[in-house]
């Protein structure tokens, strides 16, 4: 009914292609920022902040990266975990050696790292396809964790082989270490949330996006058409690394606080993350979005149902969680291989046509 | 007989044919001790159709592929635009104007048929990753600039209407013809087509063949095909390779390829007495 293109004239071809080319659409987005900067920051809690938004935010921006990786590019990892803790262990490095640079060039440049490890680790892509590419990012996974743990020049010689984010401030606002508001850590994550998924859509819908889509669609028939494979698979290892550092360096720095790696970026990380990209949507921004809320809402809101609602004893309820979460991954799985973001492409085409079936 | 002189001829049709494009001078291809191409040199001239015809395993697709910078031949050499090739890899020949399509059509199945046009003119598109990630600006200009020349081929094509259709739902037929756009859309010196009419019924080839001719006509391109129809061949073709067991085995009009003795017995086969 509302939901329709019709008197939406484009007439030119930047209108055409456009992030959101549905006027309800474009204004749903709108209507989401607003709340989302506007609204949330002002009702915001630590319960909140820590069980939700944080994770739910910081999870996104790795399914980006990862998606970037699997769904546009189509190179399997399973290294997520490591390169989140080279990130971590980037701003660690960063904000220790360098106290008094703000904190948002600190998180790039985490990013940047990530994304130089992320290029060295895809290096075998250009020789290895599929489940072989899938092994050697797992070594990668292994390989990292275990430098972190075995360098004490990664963790400032600590004796307890642990890293903890020192207390540092943006324009006077405290957003790291123990005494920083949720509202701050929040609306600092948010804002690397939206820039990481503006840039991604845009990498996505130009040329680097196509020639990404091309290697992973047909590689062959990609370099007879001029894709360079070399330059696409390491671009595509590049950006992600860099989403997926940055997500690594507001987990540890806002989120945790303080990580022991092989506890916070094990390859249970990595497994996570891919399960977020897989149920979200492989190529799609928005499913990386679903996939990530439905991973960390779900388990909360179970929580929710039967401890606070049902009164069952809390054991239970978290052995139940791991259960009902597992199956419906698997259901899932079943149902609609192509995740959330397929699920909401059919109900938008249905959208555009009802009340009429056809 | 041709007037075959070094800046061209005149067709049947009454078309000015130019001078050599491309080149193929003694390859010689081998893939372990068998011998795909055996010692074959022939010339493509610009603005012209020619045709590699020949029965199963003659190395018609070899040849293409070596054209395309798949294979590099063993000896021989290639020469395009007046300069010898070095061996160079297959991006690097589409970025010297090369275009090809495939024999099993080889399109990005997960892309919008704009999406895999566009991904045609990539040779085209410059911009880099900083530019296109803040996209307002230089990319967004260089896109619309690219799409205008998309949608020029769109239209010649007659595929407007499943501009936004996902290829994996497309026909076999309308498939080919997204191909071809693709192709089209690197705007190619050569274009490269292998069996563009496989597995299509009458009205599909004729659809096709009006579209090769329109393609020749309109934007003057030169294209190199490899067929089995050959009533197709024989009509639409300008020029004619004939290839048997790697060795070429006839080059002229289709009309001299027709009436060669070697060329009948390639295909009928000898009697052996």
């Amino acid at each position: 009914m509302f939901y329709r293109e019709a008197g939406d004239f484009k007439v030119s071809y930047q209108q055409d292609s456009q992030t959101f080319p549905i006027k309800f659409d474009r204004y749903r987005y709108y209507f989401v920022l607003v709340v989302a900067f506007l609204v949330i920051p002002f009702f915001i809690n630590d319960y909140m902040a820590n069980a939700l938004l944080l994770p739910f935010l910081i999870y996104a921006i790795a399914s980006i990266g990862l998606n970037i990786l699997t769904g546009y590019a189509g190179q399997v990892s399973l290294g997520t975990g490591g390169f989140m803790a080279v990130g971590a262990y980037a701003i660690y490095k960063l904000m220790t050696a360098f106290p008094d640079v703000n904190m948002f060039i600190l998180v790039i440049v985490a990013g940047l790292i990530t994304a130089v490890v992320g290029v060295l680790f895809g290096l075998p892509s250009l020789r290895i396809k599929g489940f072989y590419l899938a092994v050697a990012t797992l070594a990668a996974q292994f390989f990292l964790v275990w430098l972190f743990n075995r360098v004490p020049w990664f963790y400032n010689y600590s004796a307890s082989g642990q890293i903890s984010a020192p207390e540092r401030e943006v324009f006077g606002i405290i957003v790291t270490g123990p005494n920083a508001s949720a509202w701050a850590t929040y609306m600092f994550s948010l804002i690397f949330l939206t820039a990481s998924a503006i840039i991604a859509r845009n990498l996505t819908r130009g040329a680097v996006g196509r020639s990404w889509m091309a290697i992973r669609d047909m590689d062959i028939a990609a370099e007879i058409i001029g894709v360079n494979p070399l330059k696409a698979k390491l671009t595509a290892f590049a950006v992600s690394s860099f989403f997926v550092g940055i997500s690594g360096a507001l987990f540890f720095a806002l989120y945790l606080g303080a990580v022991e790696v092989g506890e916070a970026f094990g390859i249970q990380k990595s497994f996570l993350v891919l399960f977020m990209v897989i149920i979200g949507g492989l190529g799609s921004i928005f499913g990386s979005f679903a996939g990530a809320a439905f991973l960390v809402v779900l388990p909360v809101a179970l929580k929710l149902v039967g401890v606070d609602l049902l009164g069952w004893p809390t054991d239970i309820v978290s052995h139940l969680q791991l259960v009902i979460v597992g199956a419906l991954i698997i259901l899932f799985l079943v149902l609609e291989p192509h995740g959330l973001a397929q699920l909401w492409r059919v109900a938008k085409e249905k959208l555009r046509l009802w009340p009429f079936p056809y | 007989m041709l007037d075959a002189s070094g800046d061209g001829y005149i067709t049947e049709d009454g078309r000015k044919i130019g001078g050599v494009v491309m080149e193929m001078r003694n390859i010689t291809l081998r893939f372990g001790g068998v011998v795909a191409i055996k010692n074959i040199s022939f010339d493509i001239r610009e603005g012209e159709i020619r045709a590699i015809i020949g029965p199963n395993g003659a190395g018609k697709s070899s040849m293409l592929n070596v054209i395309s910078g798949f294979y590099v031949p063993q000896e021989g050499e290639v020469w395009f635009r007046g300069e010898k090739r070095p061996p160079m890899k297959p991006y690097e020949v589409a970025r010297q104007g090369i275009a090809r399509t495939f024999q099993n059509i080889a399109l990005f199945e997960g892309m919008s048929v704009l999406d895999n046009v566009m991904t045609g003119r990539l040779t085209h598109m410059k911009t880099g990753l900083m530019a296109q990630a803040i996209w307002k600006g230089k990319a967004e200009e260089e896109e619309t600039a690219n799409r205008e020349v998309v949608e020029k081929i769109i239209d010649f094509l007659e595929i407007q209407h499943i501009r936004k259709t996902p290829v994996s739902r497309l026909p076999y037929g309308l498939k080919k013809r997204v191909e071809l756009a693709r192709a089209l859309a690197a705007e190619p010196k050569l274009l490269l087509l292998d069996e563009p009419m496989a597995g299509m019924n009458v009205e599909e080839k004729e659809d096709m063949s009006r579209f090769i001719l329109d393609v020749n006509d309109e934007f003057g391109t030169t294209i190199a095909l490899i067929e089995h129809d050959m009533g197709v061949v024989m009509d639409l073709s300008d020029r004619v390779v004939v290839m048997d067991y790697g060795k070429k085995i006839g080059d002229g009009t289709p009309d001299e390829v027709r009436n060669n003795q070697e060329v009948i017995d390639a295909y009928l086969g000898v009697a052996h007495d």
